[in-house]
């Protein structure tokens, strides 16, 4: 039995939030959301995309301030006003999207806003010292010296949490930070909170993904729509329970493929060999695969080994070298726009790339088709045209809108991404190359895209998915190309591929 | 852009003037009114606006094409010279009947200034430089340019001045309207607001230009061919602002002079931004710019206020207009 | 050939001077994210500020601290321009030189009833500093000291840290609990500074007179020597010497039978302009600006 003051003390929350409400225009974030977490835990924060997560914590980080509510850390009333003041507070944070100066060192990163200095002048080997004790402590290896847009994502990762435990935070907050590891990659850096747990720093860790959540976390708060639903003792809470809470109701069974692909019988429709790109740090390629009429594959692998350099090629947006047949045409002799129109829909990864916020739907509905027979003769544009393709997308698609004359910005993110993904398919696409299709989206727009895609699969549209979500990847493809370093790691069908293995492949291991 | 914006830039434009004025130990209200009297005051006067507006109006439009593109032409005075100085070659060096002579003349202006627009468009599109710096550099050079050649090749060999020999009647732009000295160059002007309305908004190859300037990664990720759509801008738009000098030489000089332009390349830019770089925008700010330039003339040999006080509202009514217009032309990304 | 010798250094180096100043003005104010391309009427206010300044108190140093003022005003004002009105950075650029050029011509003529020039007055003192090097005033001679006090500064010092972060990443730099906006402030206003000097030294170093934009579009080249030196201040500086030697070559040679030939002396006046665009378009491709720069942030 521990003495009454140490379980007193283990049982006072260090940080809590009461009644946070946060308005944005046109949406509530947070809405009188309650939250305390404690000294030495690991407490996951899980809900949809749009829950009020991330803005939850931002809220504590400095970065947002609440309309109303109140917080207190180790029990007394503070005003987090800037990150500046969070940081005074203990307070560190790991964005999903790193704030790190891509051109600065490690060690640059690290110390920006807390640089030791001699004489006006910055004393960098006094930093470097402090940092390489922490590393040490920590058991963190990583380079401290390049350039950080040239690190893995995963060191990037260090690097970001480096910078709180350099300030000495006792309240470490992450903010989806499995998103962009490989399985094995995510062992070490819970092994690592749990160093930092034992010492008694509080973990607050922003998840969806339910397994990591059960396998590592000692307690869960489980937001939904705003609101702060139920805080539950992880050792006894089960998957099915929290996913409940986390969506309201029980959730439809996640789309399945009616049937694998017998490869033999279908037709090749892309053929790719040796194919070589110039990435940002190294080579990509030579790649050779083969993608056939009706197939869904996948791409995977971390972020940063290759993928988007493939894509880029194959589309036209990089000069890449080798050969790529569609269905006999050779595309790496075409320009974009041919390339589009030998029958290639193309998805970019940010749906900002694909639509123009500003326009009407109308404007975004023939996007890329503006060269194409109904929408223009001679050079000049029909409009008439342009506006019943932007109906029956919205029809089709089930985009909730006041038509066509919409601003496309004002849609939703998931019907944006309807929005795109109608127009990919509207010209019944024979490859459908798509990017992180569903990113951002809820449970139930994930699910809608993934019936659509599927949907197209079984109409014979090649579909080539490039996601980091390995669970989107397991549930839709027919194969799974995995990639490391700029190579292909290895290519597995539907029945073998589990999570262990293509986690391995990700990280180059053989299979 | 709204309307009442708009207003708003010009009104705070004009009390920030009349302060200045004020505290120069002029009487703001009576400038203004001489102001007024000079651009509207009688026939003669409103035709000497419409005069001014034109070539704005044109040079206006260049600039507008570019900023549609997403690009900032600011090298529309160099390529309004060389325009003008091709024009006036052309005007003088060739005898051919005046329904062949004019549009000879015009094309040649059109031509001289899309070559000048040339380059700073291929360094943008083939290398990504910023075409600020670039057509600000041919600005300087046009200048000089076009100053060796009328005192040299160019020479009008019967004249101490630095001007060409005058353009042969059959180059000339007719008086029209009877008002001032409002010459055909109008009409030139109203058919390019017309066929850059129409190219803008009702072509395929306007539709990607307002694309590539709205987002260039979403263009060239749907196959629109950026770099071709940034050169054409450049081109077009440099041809349009030498139409605008050609206009001038042919219906107001008859010939090209030394520093004729008194800086309608850069009132342009005001006119543009101000107009919300449209057809119709352009047009009506043109007329206001026109009036003002105009009206400062006499606004300085009646009461002293110096002309320079239009370049001042110029720059105060650029802050505003392009402030918002230039904002609601970015893509906002945030977080779903 | 006659044309080289210790004149044609001393003539750089005049030459150069103004565009360095301006240059590093360019730096400080890139780096820490915003573009500016009003370095040429912050060069031209500092001109003639600089001008009056000495014209009413027949002081050049008081003269020398109005135009730095003159210079700093406009920095400060393109700061407040593009961080809290969000107006776009180079239309902030583009009204603040027209402002300048038309409010300079403006007050010259209220004041001298002359736009043509200002009447001279009593210019910066010189000292020499040796056979080769000639006669230089205080701003020439601070030049190599301001270099390396920038260089410092930027690259060894805190400030210099969070500046350079605030020109690539500024959500990182407001993550780590430091006001970038306040950053950008000072470096822009900085950059009216240093570019309020160069204009100084063209009316108060160079002339002894204002006349009407005076500046000349060196204000650009200097910007133009910022790219070139890949947004460094040893690199900016030299790169401006480059700009300054020529522009000294061409004067030189204006009017020298050069293979028999005489080559026309605007031909020689279009040496820079045609040199800076070359210099661009060899270059770009290689220099990586800011990666926040010019960003709506």
């Amino acid at each position: 039995m521990l003495p009454l003051t140490m379980r007193r003390e283990n049982c006072t929350p260090i940080v809590e939030m009461l009644q946070i409400t946060k308005r944005f225009p046109g949406v509530v974030a947070n809405d009188s959301v309650s939250f305390c977490a404690r000294r030495g835990e690991l407490h996951a924060l899980v809900g949809e995309n749009g829950a009020g997560k991330s803005t939850l914590m931002n809220i504590l980080y400095g970065l947002h301030r609440p309309d109303s509510g109140e917080i207190r850390i180790a029990g007394e009333p503070v005003e987090i006003t800037n990150p500046g003041v969070a940081i005074s507070l203990g307070i560190g944070m790991v964005h999903q999207h790193f704030m790190l100066v891509r051109a600065f060192t490690g060690v640059e990163n690290i110390i920006l806003g807390d640089e030791p200095s001699r004489l006006g002048l910055t004393n960098y080997r006094r930093a470097r010292n402090e940092i390489q004790e922490i590393c040490q402590q920590f058991q963190l290896v990583v380079d401290l010296d390049s350039p950080v847009g040239n690190l893995s994502v995963s060191a990037q990762q260090k690097v970001e949490i480096l910078k709180a435990l350099y300030r000495g935070v006792r309240i470490l907050i992450l903010d989806e930070p499995t998103s962009v590891l490989a399985p094995q990659e995510v062992e070490s850096l819970f092994a690592m909170l749990r160093k930092l747990t034992s010492q008694g720093t509080c973990v607050i860790l922003i998840s969806h993904k339910l397994p990591e959540v059960m396998a590592y976390s000692d307690r869960i708060t489980v937001l939904r729509l705003g609101r702060s639903i139920a805080t539950i003792e992880t050792s006894k809470a089960s998957v099915e329970e929290i996913t409940n809470l986390m969506v309201g109701s029980s959730s439809e069974m996640p789309a399945q493929p009616s049937q694998p692909v017998v490869t033999r019988q279908r037709h090749v429709l892309l053929s790719v060999r040796e194919l070589c790109v110039r990435g940002k740090n190294r080579g990509v390629g030579p790649l050779s695969f083969d993608l056939h009429e009706g197939e869904i594959l996948g791409i995977a692998g971390v972020d940063g080994n290759g993928q988007r350099e493939l894509v880029e090629a194959l589309v036209g947006l990089r000069k890449a070298s080798g050969s790529c047949l569609l269905a006999s045409c050779e595309l790496l002799c075409l320009d974009t726009r041919h390339r589009l129109d030998t029958g290639i829909a193309y998805i970019p990864e940010d749906r900002f790339d694909a639509m123009i916020p500003n326009r009407p739907i109308l404007d975004n509905a023939i996007l890329g088709l503006q060269r194409a027979k109904p929408f223009s003769k001679h050079g000049i544009l029909d409009c008439k045209s342009a506006h019943n393709h932007a109906h029956v997308i919205i029809n089709e698609l089930g985009i909730r809108s006041t038509g066509p004359s919409m601003i496309a910005g004002h849609l939703s993110g998931g019907n944006q991404q309807k929005l795109v993904l109608g127009r990919a398919l509207s010209v019944n696409p024979k490859l459908l190359i798509a990017c992180q299709p569903t990113r951002g989206l809820d449970t139930h727009g994930v699910q809608d895209i993934h019936r659509r895609i599927l949907a197209a699969r079984e109409r014979g549209t090649g579909v080539l998915l490039v996601s980091y979500d390995l669970d989107e990847l397991l549930a839709l493809c027919d194969r799974i190309l995995v990639m490391f370093k700029g190579k292909i790691a290895g290519i597995v069908s539907r029945g073998e591929a589990t999570r262990e293995t293509i986690g391995a492949l990700m990280l180059g291991a053989k299979v | 852009m709204s309307l009442v914006y708009t207003l708003l830039s010009l009104v705070v434009a004009f009390a920030l003037a009349a302060v200045i004025i004020a505290v120069s130990g002029e009487n703001p209200w009576q400038s203004f009114q001489a102001m007024f009297m000079g651009a509207f005051g009688d026939l003669a006067a409103f035709g000497e606006t419409i005069v001014k507006a034109t070539p704005l109006a044109i040079s206006g439009l260049a600039v507008a094409l570019g900023l549609r593109t997403g690009l900032f032409n600011i090298g529309v005075e160099g390529q309004l010279l060389v325009g003008a100085i091709a024009a006036a070659w052309c005007g003088y060096a060739i005898s051919t009947p005046a329904f062949l002579h004019i549009p000879l003349c015009l094309t040649a202006g059109f031509v001289a200034g899309g070559f000048w627009g040339l380059l700073p468009g291929l360094l943008k599109a083939k290398r990504g430089v910023h075409e600020v710096i670039t057509t600000i550099m041919m600005n300087y050079v046009a200048l000089h340019l076009t100053h060796y050649m009328v005192l040299n090749p160019m020479k009008d060999a019967h004249t101490m001045a630095p001007q060409t020999p005058a353009i042969h009647t059959t180059a000339q732009l007719p008086q029209i309207a009877g008002i001032g000295n409002i010459h055909a160059g109008v009409l030139v002007g109203v058919l390019l607001a017309v066929v850059f309305a129409v190219f803008i908004s009702r072509t395929v190859v306007g539709y990607e230009m307002r694309i590539v300037g709205l987002s260039s990664n979403a263009a060239r990720s749907a196959g629109i061919n950026v770099s071709k759509m940034l050169l054409l801008a450049m081109l077009l738009s440099g041809g349009f602002a030498g139409i605008g000098g050609a206009v001038e030489v042919m219906g107001v000089h008859h010939k090209f002079y030394d520093q004729f332009s008194p800086g309608y390349g850069f009132d342009s830019i005001a006119v543009a931004l101000l107009g919300g770089a449209t057809a119709m925008g352009t047009g009506l700010s043109a007329i206001l710019f026109g009036a003002l330039r105009n009206g400062a003339v006499t606004m300085q040999l009646v009461t002293d206020t110096p002309k320079e006080i239009v370049t001042i509202i110029q720059a105060i009514v650029i802050v505003f207009a392009g402030a918002k217009f230039l904002r609601g032309r970015q893509s906002q990304k945030w977080d779903s | 050939m006659d044309v080289f010798d210790p004149e044609l250094l001393r003539s750089t180096l005049r030459l150069s001077t103004p565009l360095i100043l301006a240059a590093l003005g360019g730096v400080l104010s890139e780096r820490s994210g915003v573009i500016n391309i009003a370095l040429e009427g912050m060069m031209l206010a500092g001109a003639f500020f600089g001008m009056l300044g000495s014209y009413l108190t027949g002081n050049a140093l008081i003269g020398l601290l109005v135009g730095m003022t003159a210079g700093m005003i406009l920095g400060f004002l393109h700061a407040v321009l593009t961080q809290n009105l969000k107006v776009n950075h180079i239309v902030s650029g583009v009204a603040l030189n027209i402002l300048s050029f038309g409010g300079t011509t403006y007050l010259l003529r209220m004041i001298f009833q002359h736009a043509g020039g200002s009447p001279p007055i009593t210019g910066l003192s010189t000292w020499h500093i040796g056979k080769v090097l000639g006669d230089q005033n205080i701003l020439s001679l601070s030049v190599p000291i301001l270099v390396v006090l920038i260089g410092l500064l930027l690259f060894r010092s805190p400030l210099g840290l969070r500046l350079r972060a605030a020109g690539e990443n500024p959500s990182a730099v407001a993550a780590a609990g430091i006001s970038f906006r306040v950053l950008r402030y000072l470096a822009v206003t900085c950059s009216g500074i240093l570019s309020g000097l160069a204009g100084v030294y063209l009316s108060l170093g160079q002339l002894n007179m204002f006349t009407e934009g005076m500046s000349g579009g060196r204000g650009f080249i200097a910007l133009a020597a910022v790219i070139f030196g890949k947004w460094t201040p040893w690199g900016a500086a030299g790169a401006a010497l480059f700009f300054g030697f020529f522009d000294a070559l061409q004067m030189r040679l204006q009017g020298q039978a050069i293979l028999g030939h005489a080559i026309p002396s605007e031909f020689m006046l279009i040496l820079p302009y045609a040199l800076t665009i070359i210099v661009l378009a060899g270059l770009v491709g290689r220099a990586i600006p800011p990666e926040a720069l010019g960003s709506d942030e």
